[in-house]
């Protein structure tokens, strides 16, 4: 089922066109993850030349601040992709965690057992997408959005149309101060932890190699001995409490949840992961690519910001980069059919 | 009568939208733009019928149409000439269009004291006790489905979402298919749009959001298979009204209209797995059931 989706477009579609190694130096620009670089250095001059106070910590900590949920939501979601499935009910899951948590919360819970409870009801709802598409064999992108529906649903059922609010100080102030003798917002040092954990996990073990196998080719992953469907359900699992977690941390931050906390930011996250270079096809992609591509969505956003840009219109940079970041790797090839293509009707 | 007027009304804009998503998911790409393209389109037409006051209605569907088709245009062209995946390129469409949406909305809002008393009409009068809307959306759903059946071009699109591959061996212009299914899902969200404005008569930048999911899962629960060959316009169009009755007979009943959400993610789970279930049981009477041919 899933394995049709790689015969979309053969292997041409790549990130990395010149593999490492491949003579002129200026050719390792064409590696994604340094493009990256590029971009996120002209991120920051672009915001420095409009902002003299831009390169300031106390606005790398707003930007940390801002994008943090999201980017730890993309982490098990590159995971995720690099398997050639998709998570969409991740921001549902997100608001679903903070519901529970608040409605325990006002019924009486204290808050470590509310929020053990809203990470319980992330394991639950990872492990419900990952049996109905390792198991059932349903494909991701339907059950996903399957389960967008189904987890925002069950958070209006419980919180609709209240707001809760009065949680302890002593953690709400979490999400809006930076740690100690720091400008780093928690939330970003989180961010950047589990970026590494994820990094080395993908990239330097065993299970790294077997997801990037079950990406590239599910069969042959299975017939070399990975057990394909166990990880992917683990995945789902990882994916529903990394997002639970984030629930609790946009909780705390706002210091107050309904139960539409979040809504529509699993395109956002979707979207910064293949920024970042993941191949939707999957086997394809680096975690240092992800974190880049949340810093530069980041830095844009706050430069936009500044400059009183609208939210809808910072769409267009966000979309834009997503555009360009697909098509310049295929370009170069689709030019070079349409010369043949010419040559052949003259 | 005036709920079954309600059902058609409020079943329409998505099953409209359907259509077209249904066409694009058939050949194994998706269009998660159009929900932009609605939110632009309603948006450009508003504005235009607030300075020109007495422009035709007509022009204002024309119009809209016209800009849906040019995003569908750039959608189905960078999906093709560059081989870039569908999902990737509607999702950063998706961002462009509403960006541009923006740039345009710049905060205000068109009320509807400068719309048209003709062209809202097409969002409340009825015919023999028909809503407009419902009608205009009949006929878009019945040519789509008879075309779906019936013409060679359009047989070719459930070719390239067997198998995209062998429709190319076998000859089909799989890019210029393709490059069609986008336009043409590009246009009739623009249609959309037009509708979406006489019905509600107003407009800002937030019109359309969130659409492009919610046609995606009436079009899966109408049948379509999501990796592309097989469903139909009418399914998909039965699936939009399904999923809008489930939410109305909700208001109707005395369960919270809380319970919607919930409610429909169920049953397009339900709907995928049924339709897993179906086609495992096809497959094994086919197996059964030796040299025994089938038109499938």
């Amino acid at each position: 089922m899933t394995s049709d989706l790689p015969t979309m477009t053969p292997v041409k579609h790549s990130h990395s066109v010149v593999e490492n190694g491949n003579g002129a130096p200026w050719r390792a620009l064409l590696r994604w993850e340094n493009a990256l670089v590029v971009v996120l250095i002209g991120a920051l001059v672009f915001g420095s030349s409009e902002s003299p106070n831009f390169l300031n910590p106390t606005n790398f900590f707003y930007i940390g601040m801002n994008m943090g949920e999201v980017a730890i939501m993309a982490l098990p979601l590159t995971l995720v992709i690099m398997t050639g499935e998709i998570d969409l009910s991740v921001a549902s899951m997100l608001g679903l965690s903070g519901t529970v948590m608040g409605y325990l919360f006002s019924n009486g819970w204290s808050i470590w057992l509310a929020m053990a409870a809203a990470l319980v009801v992330g394991v639950l709802g990872g492990a419900l997408n990952g049996v109905l598409v390792a198991k059932v064999g349903l494909p991701s992108i339907a059950v996903t959005i399957g389960t967008l529906a189904l987890f925002r649903g069950i958070a209006e059922i419980l919180l609709a149309p209240r707001t809760v609010t009065g949680f302890p100080s002593s953690l709400t102030t979490i999400g809006v101060v930076p740690i100690q003798g720091t400008q780093i917002a928690y939330s970003a040092a989180i961010f950047l932890g589990l970026a590494v954990v994820a990094g080395i996990v993908l990239h330097a073990t065993p299970l790294g190699r077997a997801l990037v196998a079950i990406g590239l080719q599910p069969e042959a992953a299975q017939f070399s001995g990975i057990r394909v469907n166990r990880i992917k359900i683990w995945l789902f699992v990882l994916s529903g409490v990394v997002c639970a977690f984030a629930g609790i941390l946009l909780t705390l931050k706002n210091a107050s949840v309904s139960y539409d906390a979040g809504t529509g930011l699993e395109l956002n996250v979707v979207a910064i992961v293949l920024f970042g270079g993941v191949s939707i096809f999957g086997g394809r992609g680096t975690v240092i690519g992800v974190v880049l591509a949340v810093a530069i969505v980041g830095a844009l956003q706050q430069a936009l910001t500044q400059m009183n840009v609208q939210p809808e219109v910072q769409n267009i940079v966000i979309g834009v980069l997503l555009l360009i970041s697909v098509v310049i790797p295929n370009g170069g090839e689709a030019i070079r059919r349409i010369r043949d293509r010419a040559r052949r009707h003259a | 009568m005036a709920s079954i007027q309600q059902l058609l009304i409020g079943a329409a804009l998505i099953a409209l939208l359907g259509v077209g998503e249904t066409l694009v998911i058939v050949t194994r790409n998706v269009d998660l733009s159009v929900g932009s393209i609605v939110g632009l389109s309603a948006y450009i037409v508003g504005d235009l019928f607030k300075y020109h006051h007495n422009m035709p209605v007509v022009l204002g569907f024309v119009v809209a149409i016209a800009v849906g088709a040019a995003i569908g245009a750039i959608n189905g062209f960078v999906t093709t000439v560059a081989r870039v995946p569908s999902l990737v390129v509607t999702l950063a469409m998706l961002y462009v269009v509403r960006g541009v949406d923006g740039l345009i909305v710049n905060g205000k809002t068109i009320d509807p004291g400068s719309i048209p008393k003709a062209f809202t009409a097409v969002g409340y009068r009825t015919l023999f006790g028909i809503p407009w809307l419902a009608i205009i959306v009949a006929v878009v759903v019945a040519t789509a489905g008879y075309a779906m059946r019936s013409f060679r071009s359009s047989r070719d699109l459930y070719g390239i979402g067997s198998n995209p591959d062998a429709a190319v061996l076998a000859g089909i212009p799989a890019g210029r298919r393709v490059f069609t299914a986008f336009l043409i899902s590009g246009s009739l969200a623009g249609l959309a749009g037009a509708l979406f404005l006489a019905l509600h008569a107003q407009i800002d930048v937030s019109g359309g959001t969130g659409y492009e999911l919610a046609v995606v899962a009436a079009v899966v629960v109408g049948g379509v298979a999501i990796f592309g060959g097989s469903g139909t316009v009418l399914g998909a169009a039965l699936g939009a009204v399904l999923l809008n009755t489930i939410n109305q007979a909700l208001v109707a009943s005395r369960i919270s209209a809380f319970w919607n959400g919930a409610i429909a993610g169920g049953l397009l789970l339900a709907a995928i797995a049924f339709d897993r279930w179906l086609s495992l049981r096809v497959a094994r009477s086919l197996q059964s059931a030796e040299g025994a041919h089938r038109d499938l």
